[in-house]
């Protein structure tokens, strides 16, 4: 059953990115040149979605479990560190380079983007260096200090 | 200095229209599966995911793929103006800085803010700056 209802939720967000304009890098680059021709339309994305999403996530939290009685995996952390900011500005400035964000790029090359494909692979990679210096730095033997 | 609104391009129905689903899709996945949609984690999750977690993650990335084949009736633009080189650069470069930052624009970004966490809220600032200067530096 989670399955299929998980399927459902990438199909109705992978047609709303279409339907948005997200998966258009273009339109997404005109988005953030602000000082440029301006193309407001991605602030009603994110306006649209978050107005459902606040009673979504309000109601999810307030019922503390899903509907088929699993567990609600919501995020608890509230504290702002170094990693948050300065890997949302790393993130930022690739989605600035190219004009595509993870989702919009893995609907663009199903949809036969080669170049969106060429991202996705690069981006996959970029994920899998993290995961690797993760393991390196927790794996490594820590000598005790005393 | 005045801004200028690039109408010719400008969107509002659509886009309102389509983040409304991303809304409705987000609700889906936290009511019935309780899991965050966020594209970053949900498929870097896929490097580190324990067996009984891979099965729901496959399932939503699978469904982002069908959206196309859904959609064939509805031209998909895909105006992609950089080139290969600087796409694998921006490809890294979101894969390492979503990874440490926990989110992307949907993570952060939408359930982020509908959640009202301070941390997505710093993250979304953080990663909308940041794309507004390197576009500005481009242009």
């Amino acid at each position: 059953m989670n399955v299929f209802t998980a399927f459902a939720a990438g199909l109705v967000f992978g047609i709303g990115l279409i339907l948005s304009g997200m998966t258009d890098p273009a339109k997404v680059i005109g988005f953030l040149d602000i000082a440029g021709n301006w193309d407001p339309s991605l602030a009603f994305v994110m306006a649209g979605a978050i107005a459902v999403g606040v009673f979504a996530f309000a109601f999810a939290r307030k019922r503390g479990a899903s509907f088929f009685g699993g567990a609600m995996h919501l995020p608890t952390r509230r504290d702002v560190d170094l990693r948050l900011v300065l890997g949302s500005v790393i993130f930022g400035i690739g989605w600035g380079l190219a004009g595509f964000c993870p989702g919009p790029a893995l609907v663009a090359s199903a949809a036969g983007e080669i170049k969106a494909g060429l991202f996705v692979l690069a981006m996959l990679v970029g994920m899998a260096m993290f995961t690797a210096a993760e393991r390196l730095s927790s794996g490594a033997p820590v000598s005790p200090a005393d | 200095m005045t801004m200028m609104i690039d109408w010719a391009h400008f969107t509002p129905w659509a886009s309102a229209a389509g983040g409304v689903l991303i809304g409705l899709a987000a609700a889906l996945l936290v009511l019935l599966n309780g899991r965050v949609a966020g594209i970053s984690g949900i498929v870097g999750g896929l490097l580190v995911a324990r067996r009984s977690d891979v099965a729901w993650r496959v399932a939503f990335v699978l469904g982002l793929f069908a959206a196309p084949l859904v959609m064939m009736f509805y031209p998909v633009a895909t105006r992609i103006e950089a080139g290969t080189g600087v796409l694998v650069l921006a490809g890294l470069l979101v894969g390492i800085g979503t990874s440490y930052a926990s989110g992307c624009t949907s993570g952060h970004g939408v359930c982020g803010l509908s959640r009202l966490s301070p941390r997505s809220l710093v993250a979304t600032a953080a990663f909308m700056a940041a794309g507004i200067a390197t576009v500005y530096l481009l242009k």
